[in-house]
């Protein structure tokens, strides 16, 4: 039917993490067991929130700046662009972050983490993207920090970040890593995608011309949504 | 064709997603509207997300996105021009589990919604899970038991076992909503894993 709406691509195989991956151990009592139902997008699946007119509520993209004092740890620039599968940009969409210390503490009640808490960092951030899909957050580098997984297991420094994007079936919830982290080789979390060029995916990378002299770091990282479905009239 | 980007994986939002999710204002999705109340039936909808051992889970968060009470996403892309948007209704709502797992968030009863060629979806509420534990978020959806346009919509026709269909059905509590001002209060558990285990969607 001419009136259905185009619906969004599927992910291909391996290039995203399989709800049951044991090394991860809170997957095994948490993974459903029954195949999922595949159904075809509707509008229920092909519309999703608009953060138009502020409803997100400010920009609160400078996690450095949000009390008395600075917080302690490397100064640092995230920033890039979220983009759909064909390179598009994705302008208007609600970005949310939030990260531990750079002592690998969160501002959580329920990390109990033996590192410091910093009064000077809360470390939540959000921004809504600009008409090129781009963003900019500037932070602190977050610490790694141990968990319960497995003995002696440590997360990979990393910051948490959610988008939208223009459809319900669009939302992507991930994390955002350092490169060269020894880390990375024993996160069974960041491990859990088959495919190695989709990892690659969530390393940014050290940019020089985002760093800004005698200030702070720069890090670029985009992030990349599934786009529409090629339809049967596009050539192969 | 142009090469495709692949897409970012997802990755678990873990146990600390309140610090940068939580909103607690954004579960009530009939609130924050300088200019009114939205339009139809306000509905209350609670349950609890339970793992594979009947376990509560205390760090889910739930995200729901909806039609309004005529059948209209507040949406570009949905040009039912025949049905009205809702100045007051976003559709858009998330609601964090408490440490029993429970959740309990506050709505109006959408209207159906088209689905593909000619079929009417019954009324339902859109539903993304996130939680420590899950490398990517699972989609299920709201129905609301009883409802007569449930026997033609054509994702619950499509599920031949009753009881996994009887999973998306949203139960209404007996005597609930007969007072004049009080919402009628709906039953909706999430069962992730293993006997009773709630339909999710390949989407």
């Amino acid at each position: 039917m001419a009136t259905d709406p185009p619906a969004f691509a599927r992910p291909r195989p391996g290039t995203q993490p399989p709800p049951l991956y044991p090394d991860y151990a809170s997957t095994q009592k948490r993974a459903p067991k029954r195949p999922p139902i595949r159904f075809e997008h509707t509008l229920s699946e092909t519309t999703g929130p608009v953060f138009e007119g502020g409803w997100a509520g400010p920009d609160a993209a400078d996690l450095t700046r949000q009390h008395k004092g600075a917080p302690l740890g490397e100064r640092m620039i995230l920033a890039g662009r979220v983009l759909d599968e064909d390179g598009r940009p994705v302008p208007g969409t609600l970005i949310e972050l939030w990260q531990c210390n750079s002592a690998g503490r969160y501002h959580h009640p329920v990390d109990q983490h033996d590192a410091p808490l910093d009064p000077n960092f809360t470390g939540a951030g959000q921004v809504v993207t600009n008409a090129e899909g781009g963003y900019r957050f500037l932070t602190i580098k977050p610490g790694a920090y141990p968990w319960r997984n497995s003995l002696n297991a440590w997360r990979p420094a990393h910051i948490h970040l959610a988008v939208f994007g223009p459809a319900f079936v669009t939302r992507l919830n991930t994390q955002m890593y350092f490169p060269g982290d020894p880390l990375l080789a024993y996160d069974p979390i960041y491990q859990s995608t088959a495919d190695a060029a989709a990892r690659e995916r969530l390393i940014a990378q050290y940019d020089p011309e985002l760093s800004e002299p005698e200030w702070a770091l720069g890090y670029r990282w985009d992030m990349v949504l599934r786009g529409r479905a090629a339809t049967p009239m596009d050539p192969a | 064709m142009a090469q495709k980007l692949i897409p970012t994986p997802s990755q678990t939002v873990g146990p600390f997603f309140h610090l940068g999710l939580d909103r607690p204002e954004w579960s009530d999705l009939t609130a924050g509207n300088p200019q009114g109340t939205p339009l139809g039936e306000r509905i209350v909808i609670e349950g609890r997300v339970l793992d594979g051992d009947g376990a509560p889970v205390p760090d889910a968060l739930i995200e729901l996105w909806q039609a309004n009470a005529a059948g209209r996403y507040a949406h570009p892309d949905n040009r039912q021009t025949d049905k009205p948007l809702d100045p007051n209704f976003r559709g858009f709502g998330r609601v964090a589990t408490d440490a029993e797992g429970r959740f309990r968030f506050t709505t109006i009863k959408p209207g159906p919604v088209p689905g593909r060629g000619n079929s009417l979806q019954a009324p339902h509420i859109n539903v993304i899970l996130f939680s420590r534990g899950l490398l990517i978020h699972l989609h299920t959806r709201i129905y609301f038991d009883g409802e007569p346009a449930n026997t033609a919509d054509p994702l619950l026709s499509s599920i031949e076992d009753p009881a996994v269909r009887g999973t998306l059905l949203a139960r209404r509590a007996e005597g609930s909503g007969s007072q004049e001002g009080t919402p009628a209060r709906y039953r909706f558990d999430i069962v992730l894993q293993g006997e009773n285990e709630t339909a999710f969607l390949d989407l």
